[in-house]
């Protein structure tokens, strides 16, 4: 107990006067640092709650607290049927998206990461040449659109939907898997299923988790795959194409359907309405954040590190 | 059983039989290479041979390959275009000053925050600094446009501040500073990770000896921490070299608008604006090998100076 006590203080102890001022200074620039991170996402969640009557005198002020409170713009939200279609469709798109790039990216991984492949410096060699050259937007379009699946949802999912980063990074941990577990596996007759399922992949799970949430993400915040494969089919648009039209090019027409007499504060719910799309849109993401935070910050590493 | 497994490696056999031995031992193996090879054929080789289109005057009912070659005409007409010179500088100037001033910030930061003493507050200030990261681009991009347009908060502030007059967005003379401002903002905290692991490798007898020494804190920062760290900054300084004409294409398509074209429009989105729009799918690809080749030879000379300087390299 005393030794524990001791070792506390021994920081302390030795600090200067000078450095005192230092850690509080610092903890003052850090507190200004959370500060500028976060107050642009709090600015939004006040605008989203507030009145629009209210909101009117304070509008392009700083905000401390929502001008008034008022749900109307949630339920104007609400009612925005786009908005909810195109939370559908990502929710699909995620879900089947990340499936399809996972079960690539870890044939992908255990082939390169197979001892006795024999063809695995071409095929490494290949599939790291894509990394550097790329079709580019025109030549990809023209070589989809020959496949004939633009304006399908596979349009939207299937074009870089595997990240070459993610599949080396994979392989680099399924080559961390004991060699002696292949050897002895082999010996009692297991095939390269077993092999993948019973052993090497129960051996990878953090890498696994940390992948599939890379491919979440990149999925859920994808909207370049619409913008130019689903050209004629609205209905598949992601929710990410669907705020890109209500909040930047400002085209709210369905909504501006059903508040047709343009009143000021007609005008002004239409403003409060935007950040509650924001918050609608994010709130996800933000919910889940925290709680897989380390499986991000684990995946930097893993990349930093490759071979 | 299984005596046949270990064949593959050994001397003796053509390639082939050592081939068929292959396949036979592990057909599972061949089965999903077979199936990763297939999608990248599609999806990435098919493209890059479409890249011909860059050298055919391209006509939809044609197809690719009846369009007739027109050599080097597509290059031609972009050297000589008015646009060549806007948009190269506009690429460089961006990247430029996201690298000058986005650079030197996250490695600040982690340093500082190395030096917070209380473990929760640390784990505070990560998670609130790492949050931007995770909110997509057109969230983040529809945010900028919001506050910056004329009723937006941060216009009022500035305007307040600076006497400068109406929306700072649609401005010319402001797009450069919120495109810095705005990616300082989304990446510091998430970029400072790498800097961060890397200061937990310091041996810890090194600040000891300074301090028995007599250095101060900021005295143990500039001899200790910062030494420590040069073989990362060095490296992803040269990493950052190698990317520098690659800019992000998102971002700056979502902010930019025909009123700032002069500073905002980038190679990428003139790219998608001459395939997409304009409908001028060879000259777009010309355009676009041009940036892939300026991008192939920095990723070259920023490797052949990472041997140089580090032990690491990407080849």
């Amino acid at each position: 107990m005393a030794e524990i006590q001791r070792r506390k203080k021994a920081v302390p102890f030795m600090s200067t006067r000078g450095d005192r001022i230092f850690y509080k200074l610092n903890n003052l620039v850090m507190l200004f640092l959370i500060g500028i991170t976060v107050y642009p996402m709090l600015y939004v969640v006040f605008c989203s709650f507030s009145d629009p009557d209210q909101y009117a005198l304070k509008m392009g002020k700083m905000l401390l607290a929502p001008a008034g409170f008022s749900l109307q713009g949630y339920k104007t939200v609400l009612q925005l049927s786009s908005v909810w279609q195109g939370y559908r469709n990502t929710i699909f798109y995620v879900l089947v998206g990340t499936c399809f790039s996972m079960a690539i990216t870890i044939m992908g991984a255990y082939v390169l990461s197979h001892k006795d492949f024999l063809l695995k410096r071409p095929v490494m060699g290949l599939i790291v040449f894509t990394m550097y050259f790329s079709g580019g937007m025109v030549p990809t379009y023209l070589a989809v659109n020959s496949m004939g699946i633009t304006n399908t949802i596979w349009g939207f999912i299937l074009p870089g939907a595997v990240s070459v980063y993610n599949l080396i990074v994979l392989r680099t941990s399924f080559n961390s898997v004991p060699k002696g577990l292949y050897e002895s596996a082999t010996i009692d007759g297991a095939g390269d299923m077993t092999m993948l399922f019973r052993i090497v992949l129960p051996l990878s799970t953090a890498s696994l988790a940390t992948i599939t949430l890379f491919y979440i993400v990149s999925f859920w915040s994808s909207w370049y795959n619409a913008l130019v494969y689903l050209q004629k089919r609205r209905d598949l648009y992601p929710l990410q194409m669907i705020l890109r039209e209500l909040l930047i090019m400002d085209q709210s027409e369905g909504f501006v359907d059903s508040l047709n007499n343009k009143t000021a504060s007609q005008y002004l719910l239409k403003e409060i309405v935007k950040y509650c799309t924001i918050v609608v849109s994010t709130v996800p993401i933000l919910i889940v954040y925290p709680f897989i935070q380390k499986y991000f910050v684990k995946g930097v590493m893993l990349g930093a590190l490759k071979e | 059983m299984n005596t046949a497994l270990d064949n593959t490696h050994k001397k003796g056999g053509g390639f082939l039989h050592r081939l068929a031995l292959n396949i036979r031992n592990h057909p599972m193996v061949y089965i999903m290479m077979l199936i990763v090879m297939t999608y990248f054929i599609l999806f990435c080789y098919w493209p890059m041979y479409g890249n011909i289109v860059a050298f055919k005057n391209y006509k939809p009912f044609l197809g690719l390959a009846r369009s007739e070659w027109v050599g080097l005409e597509n290059f031609r007409n972009f050297f000589s275009s008015v646009y060549f010179f806007r948009i190269v500088k506009n690429t460089l100037v961006l990247s430029l000053l996201n690298l000058f001033f986005g650079f030197p910030v996250p490695i600040i930061f982690a340093i500082l925050l190395n030096e917070v003493q209380s473990a929760r507050y640390k784990k505070i200030i990560q998670t609130a600094t790492y949050l931007p990261h995770f909110i997509s681009t057109v969230v983040v991009c529809s945010m900028i446009t919001l506050f910056t347009n004329s009723t937006g908060f941060i216009t009022t502030f500035v305007n307040a501040l600076t006497g400068h007059e109406g929306s700072l967005i649609s401005d010319p003379d402001c797009y450069r500073t919120i495109y810095v401002v705005s990616y300082i903002w989304q990446s510091f905290g998430w970029n400072s990770i790498l800097y961060l692991a890397t200061m937990m490798g310091i041996d810890p007898s090194l600040y000891e000896a300074a301090t028995i020494d007599g250095a101060n804190k900021f005295q143990q920062i500039i001899h200790v921490t910062i030494p420590g760290l040069k073989e990362i900054i060095v490296i992803q300084f040269i990493l950052a070299c190698g990317s520098l004409m690659s800019l992000s294409w998102e971002k700056s398509f979502l902010l930019q608008s025909s009123l700032t074209y002069e500073v905002s429009d980038i190679i990428s989105t003139y790219v998608y604006r001459k395939g997409f729009v304009d409908n001028d799918y060879g000259y777009s690809a010309a355009v676009n090998i041009f940036n892939a080749v300026i991008n192939f030879g920095m990723l070259v000379f920023a490797n052949q100076l990472s041997r140089k300087y580090s032990e690491s390299s990407l080849w």
